[in-house]
């Protein structure tokens, strides 16, 4: 095949500047409005909020390893799973895919140079860091025993460090808020005219729909802690019924955003699957708009059933079963989408990659997180499984299943891009491998003692329960390493990988028009709006070792409509 | 970002839209003469219509506001069902909530005729460390 | 954090030919910027109405569930102070719109001063909200837990001499430090500017020094209100009313825990509290404005921030707008 020599400049190594060495001083990485920097440094970020909750579940499960106090007494028992939870949901969850690889991929995907708003960007990150910095002042200090979810009355009677972990939630909140509001503008006002909605990658719907969720969820969660915050130290009597307070109030306010923040967690991760099924399929995606309205649909009907988080809490009957028939409804959107994957894998040329193999990890999990949600959401078999460890595998299995193991395929899918570098594609499956088993090995023993009743947060537990109990722990080692060596394959990667293209898998969305990695303004070059899913345009060019777009191979390129680098538009 | 279509030629004028100082004196004196008018009202004794009459009043204000201090009038679709989203939410969030505490109200009332509500307040004896 | 970063408009690192002085570099034109930001602050304003909601919905549950307590409490606020703020936010309200009127047009001199009256009238606002605060916690009116009213109790003579000497409440002194320190620390910085010479610094502190004389300005025409009617309203309450939760069931109950009441202002501190963080931000981000049309930056293709503050203060007012009758407004 004939190469155009341009498209080889272009497309090939990046040779000389590119947005990592743009600016070598540490100031010129923390005062950077370059998406990309940002992007990399909540990954940092996110990435440590990880290991860090992570080892508090590895200790909570020691403890779990025999439940008799050899290793936690039971004060510290609570404290350690509601670290756990608060730094895994709002420190790393929710701005992990969104925040992290959505604030490198976004503008990208829309071929523009930055986020509409890059300072708010920043600030978003460092209230990341603040807010942070608060969850991790609360631990110093007296640290947090009221599970995650802070509930009345016992978060206002508690001495253990409410205020700070609920002022950091605030700032987290305002942190994802600001997120939200940027991509949703960016999406809105920096898409190329000729790229109209229905020729975004589906990636950019779900990160559509999930800012949806945090512009008009999160608010609800600021007022919610800002209101308990004034019920610690003033009393107002809101929520506490010392005062005539109603704290299943409380819960109503927080499970109005916290229940949209699952799929403020999900829909993200959702996107990246369409994004990696279609690539490692080759093949054009199956249902494009289906998978793109599901995702506004979970959004939407994502606000109607944060009751069920309340079957047993006291709520009315009448509230109770409107909302259990919502949450039927929720399953309707997410199995669309594992229909519209399963139907794309259909007669694809399927390569096993390390990010394919996470994608069908993925769908294993999420199918068995998401069916089981049907359970919970049946109002006479909830009240059994409420507060037992089946809630607790059930969640795992959409959060660490689904969200955690999209992150690892979407970073595997796009580390080429954002270090230029490619990692060893062989660790990288025996991680996935290592991450798929010992999840495994993990939760699914919870499900068993779940429906056994044995009930979650809960130090102790009867011999019965032990055996199911070992399982998990060791399966939660396991799921540790193989977590540590992919994390490892891919630092490792970024100093030692081998270099590659602008495209080395194929993929037709336009970050891959640009060099790898990406200059600061991104493209060196007019990117070339095609059809993101439309494999057959692509062709693999030996000489650069990339995948290029066939309009930018010599022949069909007439005369003066080279691709040319710009700086003139 | 390359492709997006210029519209360098446009009018540099073309998106700002300039209200006339008539107009705007004009809301503002409706709007304080409706204020005049709701505490008129309410020195009148219409019982259970007292809040509608004072909800009806604040929210004509408030579409004056919306309308024309706002550039409500001729804003874009899209940013005025961004903002009349939230009204839709928050009517959803009290909506239910209201429906679900009405039901459970009488339970969560008893229990309050059981507390000693102090007068003055005891500080609840935990929480002080703090 | 909010409008300002907004606006990001001065990186202009990748300054090409056709690109004012305000386009950021990823911007191709400033329609596209002006539009990012258009939709930007309306979403923002659109979570602040939801982050309120939260407390519209405490508002709503309560007083649909106890409705003898409002009534009895609303009794406390003072109609004609609230009125009078009302009429303060919408005056600075038309000034606000009126300066984006004039930053639309270029006209930066004009753009500075109305946004100055604005931020005057915000102060103002604080003022008068102030002498109702500190009236209120005259008379032991706190939340629920600390809600100690008596319709026998004195206050005590104020500890501090400038409130004995002036004759008015401790808590007024006492709120009115900062805005006392900030009046000074401008006016100062006014004059130590003007004598370095640079007179659009020297008269950004000016502006803000008179800013802060408007919180004065409402304090002390609030407290001369609140003297005039000093006799009659202190005997209202202490006659006829003492509020008492009088619900069909808890007869018995009002009469040992009068306390309940508490809820209602509760409720108020929260609502009343937020909003005056609010408004406290927003004259942040007008003096910024202000500092912005001093440095001549609006034209007609670059008006943004005028109109992004705008709208967030005009939300402002919006909110108030309701506060207002059902605070104030209960019968």
């Amino acid at each position: 095949m004939s190469t155009n020599p341009q498209a080889a400049k272009l497309f090939g190594h990046a040779s000389g500047r590119n947005y990592l060495n743009e600016g070598k001083t540490i100031k010129s990485w923390l005062l950077t409005l370059d998406h990309k920097r940002i992007g990399v440094m909540y990954l940092i970020g996110v990435t440590t909020s990880l290991f860090l909750a992570g080892v508090f579940a590895l200790i909570l499960r020691s403890e779990l390893f025999t439940g008799t106090g050899w290793f936690l007494s039971e004060a510290m028992y609570n404290r350690m799973f509601t670290l756990h939870g608060a730094i895994m949901v709002f420190s790393f969850i929710i701005p992990s895919i969104p925040a992290a690889l959505g604030n490198f991929v976004l503008p990208m995907m829309l071929g523009a140079k930055d986020v509409a708003f890059p300072r708010l960007n920043l600030c978003s990150f460092y209230l990341w860091v603040f807010g942070t910095g608060f969850l991790l002042t609360a631990m110093i200090t007296n640290s947090l025993d009221t599970g995650w979810t802070f509930y009345t009355p016992y978060s206002i009677r508690t001495n253990t460090g409410v205020l700070y972990a609920t002022m950091g939630t605030f700032i987290l909140g305002f942190s994802s808020i600001f997120t939200g509001m940027n991509f949703l503008v960016t999406i809105n006002t920096m898409r190329p005219a000729a790229m109209t909605w229905f020729k975004m990658p589906l990636f950019l719907w779900s990160l559509y729909a999930t800012a949806i969720i945090q512009i008009l969820a999160t608010p609800i969660l600021a007022i919610t802690l800002l209101l308990l915050i004034a019920e610690r130290t003033m009393h107002i009597g809101i929520f506490d019924p010392a005062y005539g307070g109603d704290p299943v109030l409380f819960q109503h306010f927080f499970w109005f955003y916290s229940h949209p923040a699952v799929y403020i967690m999900i829909l993200p991760a959702m996107g990246i699957i369409s994004e990696l099924i279609a690539v490692y399929s080759h093949k054009k995606i199956f249902g494009y708009s289906f998978i793109a309205f599901s995702s506004v649909a979970i959004a939407l009907l994502g606000f109607l059933v944060w009751g069920h988080h309340m079957f047993t809490s006291g709520q009315s009957g009448v509230v109770t079963l409107i909302f259990s028939a919502i949450t039927f409804s929720v399953a309707i959107p997410s199995a669309v989408k594992v229909f519209n994957w399963l139907a794309t894998m259909y007669k694809g040329s399927i390569r096993l990659v390390t990010p394919m193999c996470y994608a069908l990890s993925f769908i294993f999990l999420f199918g068995i997180g998401g069916l089981t949600g049907l359970f919970l959401g049946t109002l006479s078999v909830d009240i059994h499984l409420h507060d037992t460890y089946y809630v607790v595998a059930h969640f795992h299995f959409v959060m660490v299943g689904g969200t955690l193991t999209a992150l690892l395929g979407g970073l595997y899918h796009w580390w080429p891009k954002m270090f230029g570098r490619m990692y060893n594609d062989f660790l990288g499956r025996v991680g996935c491998l290592l991450v798929f088993a010992g999840f495994n090995m993990t939760f699914f023993p919870q499900f068993v003692m779940g429906a056994r009743g044995m009930p979650r947060r809960y130090a102790r537990y009867d011999p019965e329960f032990q055996i199911f109990h070992q399982m998990s722990t060791i399966g939660a080692f396991v799921l540790g390493f193989g977590i540590l060596l992919a994390f490892g394959v891919l630092v490792y990667a970024v100093f030692r990988g081998r270099r590659v293209g602008g495209n080395p898998f194929g993929a037709a969305s336009l970050e891959w028009q640009s060099s790898s990695p990406p200059s600061y303004h991104n493209f060196e070059h007019k990117v070339v709006l095609n059809d993101p899913y439309d494999f057959s345009a692509m062709i693999w060019d030996e000489d650069i070792q990339t995948w290029i777009h066939r309009s930018f191979v010599t022949p069909e390129i007439p005369a003066g409509k080279k691709p040319v680098p710009t700086s003139d538009h | 970002m390359a492709n997006h279509q210029h519209s360098d030629h446009h009018d540099s004028e073309s998106f700002a839209h300039p209200i006339s100082v008539k107009l705007l004196l004009g809301v503002f004196i409706s709007l304080v003469s409706l204020t005049i008018l709701t505490i008129l009202v309410n020195d009148l004794s219409l019982g259970q219509l007292d809040i509608w009459v004072a909800l009806v009043i604040a929210t004509i204000k408030a579409s004056l506001v919306c309308l024309f201090f706002m550039h409500m009038y001729w804003e874009k679709g899209v940013n005025v069902v961004a903002f009349f989203s939230s009204l839709l939410f928050i009517t959803l969030f009290i909506g239910i909530t209201l429906m679900d505490t009405s039901a459970y109200r009488d339970s969560k009332d008893a229990f309050r005729n059981t507390l000693d509500l102090p007068v003055p307040v005891v500080t609840p004896p935990v929480s002080s460390t703090e | 954090m909010t409008a300002a970063d907004l606006t990001a408009a001065t990186d202009d690192h990748h300054d090409e030919h056709h690109h004012g002085p305000f386009i950021a570099h990823h911007f191709d034109t400033p329609m596209q910027q002006f539009d990012s930001g258009k939709l930007g602050i309306w979403l923002f304003l659109t979570t602040e109405i939801l982050f309120f909601s939260g407390l519209f919905c405490a508002y709503t549950l309560y007083r649909y569930h106890h409705p003898e307590i409002f009534v009895d409490a609303s009794e406390f606020l003072d109609k004609i102070l609230g009125g009078a703020n009302t009429i303060v936010l919408l005056f600075s309200s038309l000034t606000m719109a009126w300066a984006v009127r004039a930053a639309q047009l270029g006209q930066n001199k004009l753009a500075g001063r109305l946004i100055l009256v604005t931020m005057v009238c915000a102060a103002l606002f604080l003022g008068i909200k102030a002498v109702e605060y500190s009236h209120k916690w005259d008379l032991n009116i706190w939340v629920i837990s600390k809600y100690n009213f008596n319709a026998d109790f004195v206050p005590p003579a104020p500890e501090g001499a400038v409130a004995r000497a002036l004759g008015i409440s401790q808590w007024l002194v006492n709120l009115s430090i900062i805005p006392a320190i900030l009046f000074s620390g401008f006016l100062i910085g006014g004059f130590v500017y003007r004598g370095m010479g640079n007179k659009v610094v020297s008269s950004f502190f000016f502006g803000l020094a008179i800013m802060m004389s408007g919180y004065f300005l409402g304090a002390i025409a609030g407290q001369m209100y609140q003297n005039s009617i000093h006799e009659h309203h202190d005997a209202a309450h202490t006659a006829a009313h003492i509020p008492l939760d009088h619900g069909p069931a808890q007869a018995a109950d009002a009469v040992t825990r009068p306390q309940a009441i508490g809820i209602f202002f509760s409720i108020y501190y929260c609502m009343t509290g937020l909003h005056a963080i609010h408004v406290m931000a927003g004259m942040a981000f007008l003096s910024w404005l202000y500092y912005r049309s001093l440095r001549l930056h609006w034209r007609p293709d670059y008006f943004g921030p005028v109109d992004y503050v705008g709208l967030y203060w005009h939300v402002v007012d919006l909110i108030w707008i309701y506060l207002f009758p059902l605070l104030y407004l209960i019968k």
